[in-house]
């Protein structure tokens, strides 16, 4: 424990700007991770555990993109777009056919295509570690804000997850495609009714998912080393961050991703042995006081 | 007089029964005896982050197992290699290696587990009495530690406290040139990366009493991202940083660091970088980090060296890495043991291994020895210098001097009542 490091850093502004800014892109990163899963099982009712796999074919499109054209903005579209389209056909051909079914079927499915999708990985790029680098225009030196220092790609992985949570948000409660949606996570049996094809919602709902989780794996591979099985830590996370803003709560996962990423980055300064311990001492106070979670609807 | 017959199994049946299971538990034994082929079972890393280092590793086996193999085998019988992959994990490798040992009939183990699946196949060894070499743990106490020495287990993976030496002296001779007393560390938190360290930091201090250590760093074996890490060392304004962190790890932690434009704040010594497999998958490698030599075919610069290297890359279409002469120096071994001994037999290759002296590409002077004392393996090319970002690398390395390794480590081993 070192809390000298700590309060010393809330008084000057240069590690309060480093700390913060270094938050805020762990906290946004998983964000979209987590916002994706939130999101299938707000209104799909499904815990996907599959989740982390799509952030980690993010992750391989967007680098395989990148080396083929050497273009950044591609390697992002193809890494959001390819694990949409992956989405959608998992969605239909698999999923669909475990609505409903035991929770225990449902983790039994998604956990046997974690472990396939992982030797898919392996099989078209091998099971070492790979590097996409940094694209050339992000190659430059970081800016210094406060004397704190903030790299130009961190703030564009700001940007991009802040406008996809704007969108988002926005999509959902001001646009009639967002109010179908949500009509579907109350009364699916209503909206069909009313002659809408849930089919189609669902399947929407998890490429959109699907989407998230692999534009967050495209925005990282420039920095994190790209492997086989790389989604499983960045899903347990995920979970917690779903716990902790509650499940199926869209504000919540990214109120909880930015707490998770604050408490790991000033938590390294003031407890850098238990840092890791800080996030699951967070998640345990959050569900004693609030078992739904911060934004999450009690059941009755 | 009635005899009635006693509910349940019969002394008759009893005796059949346990007739049958000894015919059948002895099967393979009788089999291994008989057998013209050596089973050697190998437990490894073969998918995760570091599934590249357990693949060269199966590769370097593989080079060398089909050498003696052409040559007529151990003791006339061929080695049949029986791979298998623990994924990383303490309690798969001692899984792994207790099933080839009793279900695939393996009669000699190599463990390529990294340190933290290492000590749970020792354990496996121990239990077992089946001859094991480790090959990657670097961890000293593996073979330092009285506790944890069995008369059948051996290792030819460097060990962390020879890399220390060399490199706590030749960090602190850099230290006193360009007065870097401020320095922080960051290493993996686990047994290889504390020992390794805390190691590194004694000799540092040893060789430069002024140095001082501002700031430390422990993230988690495979953790995806080092943001926070990156920024805490940042802050703590550091003049040098000593890292042990390896494979997808160190290249991950390059790429993070990088955008900070870190490197260029300060001196980086990290002792796992000069291995082929960070060095070619980095993309933009800063220059001027000084490393250990891991696995160069310019280091020791013999032709027999970059002849292995060299073949290694002809065979496999990548250069080999740390691991890899780690495991080949393991075949090396056992086929000179079992031709000394006349034997493939464990028991009969350990009594001639202990104190062995081979003619070895990776020697400092082109021989390595298992020390007989804690069965380790002493006398390989060790060195540092600074990386470049394209071949061959790391241009001059700094030899290290057996002697003074030697004498240092004594003093070490004494100092932590292992001697």
């Amino acid at each position: 424990m070192d809390l000298d490091a700590l309060a010393g850093c809330f008084v000057s502004p240069a590690c309060l700007v480093t700390q913060t800014t270094s938050g805020l892109i762990i906290g946004m990163l998983l964000f979209l991770v987590a916002v994706g899963l939130t999101l299938i099982f707000g209104v799909l009712k499904v815990v996907n555990f599959t989740h982390g796999a799509f952030y980690m074919f993010g992750a391989y499109f967007a680098m395989t993109t990148y080396q083929f054209t050497g273009s950044f903005a591609l390697a992002m579209l193809c890494g959001a777009a390819g694990t949409a389209i992956l989405g959608i056909i998992f969605e239909r051909v698999f999923m669909s056919r475990v609505y409903g079914s035991d929770v225990l079927m449902q983790l039994l499915v998604c956990y046997a295509f974690v472990l396939i999708f992982d030797d898919v990985v392996r099989m078209i790029w091998g099971p070492e570690f790979r590097s996409m680098g940094m694209p050339t225009a992000f190659q430059v030196a970081p800016l210094f804000i406060a004397g704190g220092v903030v790299p130009p790609y961190y703030l564009l992985l700001i940007g991009v997850a802040l406008a996809a949570a704007i969108v988002l948000g926005v999509g959902l409660t001001r646009t009639r495609i967002g109010k179908v949606v949500r009509a579907a996570a109350h009364n699916p049996g209503m909206v069909s009714a009313l002659g809408i094809n849930t089919g189609l919602i669902y399947g929407g709902v998890f490429a959109l998912g699907g989407m998230l989780a692999g534009l967050a794996g495209a925005l990282a591979a420039p920095v994190r080393s790209l492997t086989p099985g790389m989604g499983f830590s960045v899903l347990i996370e995920s979970f917690i961050v779903t716990v902790i803003g509650g499940m199926g709560s869209i504000l919540g996962a990214l109120i909880g991703a930015l707490l998770i990423g604050l408490i790991r980055s000033f938590g390294s300064l003031g407890f850098p042995l238990f840092t890791e311990g800080l996030m699951y001492l967070f998640m345990v106070i959050v569900l004693v006081s609030r078992p739904a979670g911060l934004f999450g609807k009690e059941v009755a | 007089m009635t005899r009635t017959r006693r509910p349940g199994i019969s002394r008759r049946t009893t005796l059949a029964l346990m007739g049958t299971g000894a015919v059948t538990f002895a099967t393979p034994w009788v089999a291994r005896a008989q057998a013209k082929t050596i089973k050697i079972g190998m437990p490894t890393i073969l998918s995760g982050r570091v599934a590249q280092l357990g693949t060269s590793s199966r590769n370097a086996v593989m080079l060398e197992a089909d050498k003696v193999n052409a040559a007529g085998g151990l003791a006339g019988r061929q080695i049949e290699m029986v791979i298998r992959d623990s994924k990383g994990q303490p309690q798969e490798a001692a899984r792994v290696a207790r099933e080839l040992v009793n279900t695939d009939g393996c009669e000699l183990l190599i463990d390529a587990e990294a340190s933290s699946g290492a000590f749970a196949v020792h354990e496996v060894a121990r239990d077992l009495g089946v001859f094991c070499i480790h090959t990657n743990s670097e961890t000293s106490a593996l073979t330092a530690d009285p506790k944890q020495h069995i008369p059948n287990a051996f290792r030819t993976a460097r060990v962390g406290v020879h890399d220390s030496i060399v490199g706590g002296s030749y960090a602190a001779a850099i230290a006193k040139t360009k007065g870097l007393k401020k320095w922080a560390t960051c290493s993996p938190d686990y047994a290889y990366g504390r020992d390794t360290t805390g190691e590194f930091t004694l000799y540092l201090k040893r060789f430069a009493p002024d140095v001082e250590i501002i700031s430390e760093s422990w993230p988690k074996l495979f953790q995806p991202d080092y943001t926070e890490v990156v920024t805490k060392i940042l802050q703590a304004k550091p003049q040098a940083l000593y890292s042990c962190l390896w494979g997808g790890d160190l290249t991950s932690y390059i790429d993070q660091a990088n955008i900070y434009a870190m490197f260029g704040q300060m001196e980086v010594f990290a002792v796992n970088m000069a291995d082929y497999t960070a060095l070619t998958v980095v993309k933009n490698l800063p220059k001027g980090i000084h490393s250990g030599n891991r696995y160069i075919k310019t280091f020791p610069a013999t032709p027999e060296n970059a002849a292995w290297g060299d073949a290694y890359k002809a065979k496999y279409n990548e250069y080999p890495t740390n691991w890899s002469w780690e495991n080949a120096t393991a075949i090396m071994l056992l086929a000179e043991a079992s031709k000394k001994a006349d034997s493939a037999d464990g028991k009969k290759i350990a009594d001639v291994m202990r104190g062995l002296t081979i003619k070895c590409p990776f020697g400092a002077d082109g021989t390595v020895t298992m020390r007989a004392e804690d069965q380790t393996l002493i006398g390989y090319a060790i060195g540092w210098g600074t990386t470049i970002a394209q071949e061959p690398y790391v241009p001059d390395v700094h030899a290290g001097d057996w002697k003074t390794i030697l004498e240092l480590e004594a003093e070490w081993k004494k100092s932590k009542g292992y001697a």
